[in-house]
């Protein structure tokens, strides 16, 4: 996708805030990207079936990761190595005949096959699968196909080993894409996992699920609502919000013995939506303690809490920035629900957002610069798009344009993705796409799932 | 008359008989008459039945009590009392409890004949027990509130009272105050709910906004504010999910439930 960078340079700071800015986009996902091909492996014997898993699998996980342009299958060439033994250097040419190039003898496969048009390719990913006692062994590599010669073009080469099944076939997958990923300093995703409310039993519940929306399962069962789910930076803590008790208020649970964790609730009407500090040594969270839901700070066991906002208006969301020193939330101090933000000790508030709409649910990029939150601003009230906002500048772009309500936008680890809540396709679902808003994918479709985090 | 009697007058009317005859001339004797056929030597005809007696007592009875019948048949093979008791003995007595008024029929069989009897039990409905004492005077206190106090309505993204919402919390809360008075034991829940619109998030402190507006409202007009919980739903429990003003409006709200 080609986007044009806005002129920015040399205007005045103050005419640049608020205006829509292609470029952050670019900052997350652009620059040049290298094209990569991924012929179809295949596979001997008793893997054979399971080739066709393995090769979606494979495809689909270079292709989200947004890192790379993929070369397209119907340009490839018809000879399709399998490993580095089949590729032929071709020969020197002999003789040039008068007026023409001299043109190299071709011996078979060769790394210009892809390097050249039609495919055009800078990359190559190729290899095999067969089994070896009860195991499923891929072999795969990856070449870059600029090199003169074969030695020069490995960048990786490596035998991944899985059981002989379809999960098997989806595990080295994964792997191997991950290896690639890697390569180009990329991060995977493969041990991340999505936290999300789901109404599926009947109550809505905390479950988790992988990136691709495989294995869903459901963490909590108190049979009544919970919301708004936050985890630790670490990925060891999740905290939420749930009516067990009744009257809203925070729970903790480990999320390595799956036990709830001490949380003292305040004497408050309503404590909700959580947040960890980066060093996951303090919770932040909205409590209605003094009337008005205003924002706190204390132990995460809820001891020693203080009061840093004060007004005559909701705030909530408190979101602390990924190396600490900021908080992002959302207050209707102004009027409607918009975006701030402010140090830990709630001094220097500033409102990132123009007034517009309503501005809620802020998300910060793992990189500490960029939010991503939903705004309402140029639609009816209530449909939320998904934006991103340099918080320096306060220059935004736009992700989503008017497919349903589009909420609750929260970034990967890997600073590239974006999981979201979305009814475009009917009930809220839990949906992931690239920052720049391609590769849209939806991950959920039993009854109805919202409030999305991506922890590590 | 006395046997004795009896053999006088017969002694007496043989004399005069004989008195009689000696006074007149005897005539001839009139012929025999022709000797009377030879009488065939049929057995007697085989009696009928006889059905002596079949009553019921009393033959009016109020359902639940019982009747006696009684029988007594001679010259039967077999006697039947229909409904209830079947083939019984030629003499006898049972009791029966019939529900409904009811015609028993006695059918005797015998080498004469049958021979058939009815006796009826007439049942009467006994008289309705006294209708039940009317129910104490415990309300319904779900029911009470429901009936009793109405939702207070709020304007989009806030909530302050509005005038209509002020009328309707200043009724609610004389109806508030008995209710709580009737039933010293229960506190009512004021919920805050939220339209569609707003994220999730921030209703659910709007939703805490309304709820505590509208408790602080009615304690200031005397209603026992300790009794109020309230409890913000956001959009969590919309009462009305179509996509449209006078649907969010009804969310907008204000509702009064029972207590935990």
């Amino acid at each position: 996708m080609k986007r044009t960078i806005p002129c920015i340079l040399g205007a005045a700071a103050g005419l640049a805030a608020l205006l829509p800015a292609q470029d952050i986009i670019e900052k997350v996902v652009g620059g040049t990207r290298p094209v990569l091909a991924v012929p179809d492996f295949r596979g001997a014997g008793e893997a054979a079936p399971h080739m066709s898993v393995f090769n979606a699998t494979l495809y689909a996980d270079l292709d989200n990761s947004g890192l790379f342009k993929m070369a397209a299958k119907s340009m490839f060439p018809l000879e399709v190595p399998q490993r580095p033994e089949d590729f032929r250097p071709p020969l020197a040419p002999l003789t040039a005949k008068k007026g023409a190039a001299a043109q190299p003898v071709r011996q078979g496969p060769w790394l210009t096959d892809w390097s050249q048009p039609p495919v055009g390719a800078s990359h190559l990913a190729f290899g095999y699968a067969a089994t070896q006692g009860d195991q499923l062994v891929l072999s795969g590599w990856l070449y870059d196909v600029s090199q003169p010669n074969v030695s020069s073009a490995q960048l990786i080469g490596k035998r991944y080993l899985g059981p002989v099944s379809a999960a098997g076939a989806k595990t080295v997958a994964h792997e191997f894409a991950a290896d690639i990923i890697k390569q180009f300093g990329g991060e995977t995703l493969l041990n991340s996992k999505i936290y999300f409310i789901s109404d599926r039993t009947g109550s809505k519940e905390v479950w988790s699920m992988d990136p691709d929306g495989s294995s869903q399962n459901q963490f909590t069962s108190y049979k009544s609502t919970c919301t708004t789910p936050a985890v630790s930076l670490d990925g060891t803590k999740i905290a939420f919000t749930t009516y067990a008790r009744g009257i809203p208020g925070i729970f903790i649970h480990s999320l390595e013995t799956g036990r709830r964790l001490p949380f003292v609730n305040p004497q408050a009407t309503i404590t909700y939506s959580p947040g960890f500090t980066p060093d996951g040594q303090k919770l932040l969270y909205s409590s209605s303690l003094s009337g008005y839901a205003q924002l706190y700070i204390g132990n995460p066991d809820g001891s020693q809490s203080q009061r840093i906002t004060q007004t005559r208006a909701v705030e909530t969301e408190p979101k602390v920035s990924p190396k600490g020193g900021s908080i992002v939330f959302v207050s209707g101090r102004s009027g409607t629900p918009q975006v701030y933000m402010m140090g830990m000790d709630g001094s220097s508030a500033e409102r990132l957002t123009s007034g517009e709409g309503d501005a809620t649910n802020p998300s910060w990029h793992p990189n500490g610069q960029l939010i991503a939150f939903a705004w309402s601003r140029g639609f009816e009230p209530g449909k939320f798009n998904v934006f991103l906002m340099d918080v320096a500048s306060r220059r935004y772009d736009q992700l989503t344009h008017g497919e349903g309500k589009n909420e609750n936008p929260v970034w990967a680890p890997d600073g590239r993705h974006i999981v979201f809540q979305s009814n475009r396709s009917g009930r809220s679902q839990i949906w992931t796409m690239l920052a720049d808003g391609t590769k849209v994918q939806q991950l959920t479709t039993q009854g109805s799932n919202t409030m999305p985090v991506w922890a590590k | 008359m006395s046997s004795k009697r009896k053999s006088a007058a017969v002694l007496m009317s043989i004399f005069l008989v004989l008195f009689a005859a000696g006074c007149k001339k005897k005539p001839a004797p009139p012929p025999p008459p022709p000797p009377a056929p030879k009488p065939v030597e049929a057995p007697p005809p085989p009696k009928r039945p006889t059905i002596n007696q079949f009553s019921a007592e009393p033959s009016s009875i109020e359902r639940g009590q019982s009747a006696t019948l009684r029988w007594s048949v001679s010259d039967a093979t077999e006697v039947r009392i229909d409904p209830a008791l079947g083939v019984v003995q030629s003499n006898g007595n049972r009791t029966v409890f019939p529900s409904n008024t009811t015609q028993y029929t006695l059918t005797a069989r015998g080498p004469g004949g049958d021979a058939t009897a009815t006796a009826s039990v007439n049942v009467t409905a006994p008289p309705p027990p006294p209708p039940p004492p009317p129910p104490p005077v415990t309300r319904d206190f779900t029911r009470e509130l429901e009936t009793r106090v109405q939702d207070a309505y709020f304007d989009y993204d806030k909530s302050d009272i509005r005038d209509d919402a002020r009328s309707t919390l200043s009724r609610n809360a004389d109806s508030l105050k008995a209710i709580l008075r009737d039933f010293p034991q229960k506190t009512i829940t004021v919920e805050g709910h939220c339209d569609e619109r707003g994220s999730a998030e921030y209703n659910l402190g709007l939703g805490d906004r309304r709820s505590t507006a509208a408790k602080e409202f009615l304690g200031q007009l005397g209603v026992p504010a300790d009794r109020l919980k309230p409890v913000s739903y956001g959009k969590e429990r919309p009462q009305c999910t179509e996509t449209n003003e006078t649907c969010w409006q009804k969310n907008r709200r204000a509702h009064f439930a029972p207590g935990q």
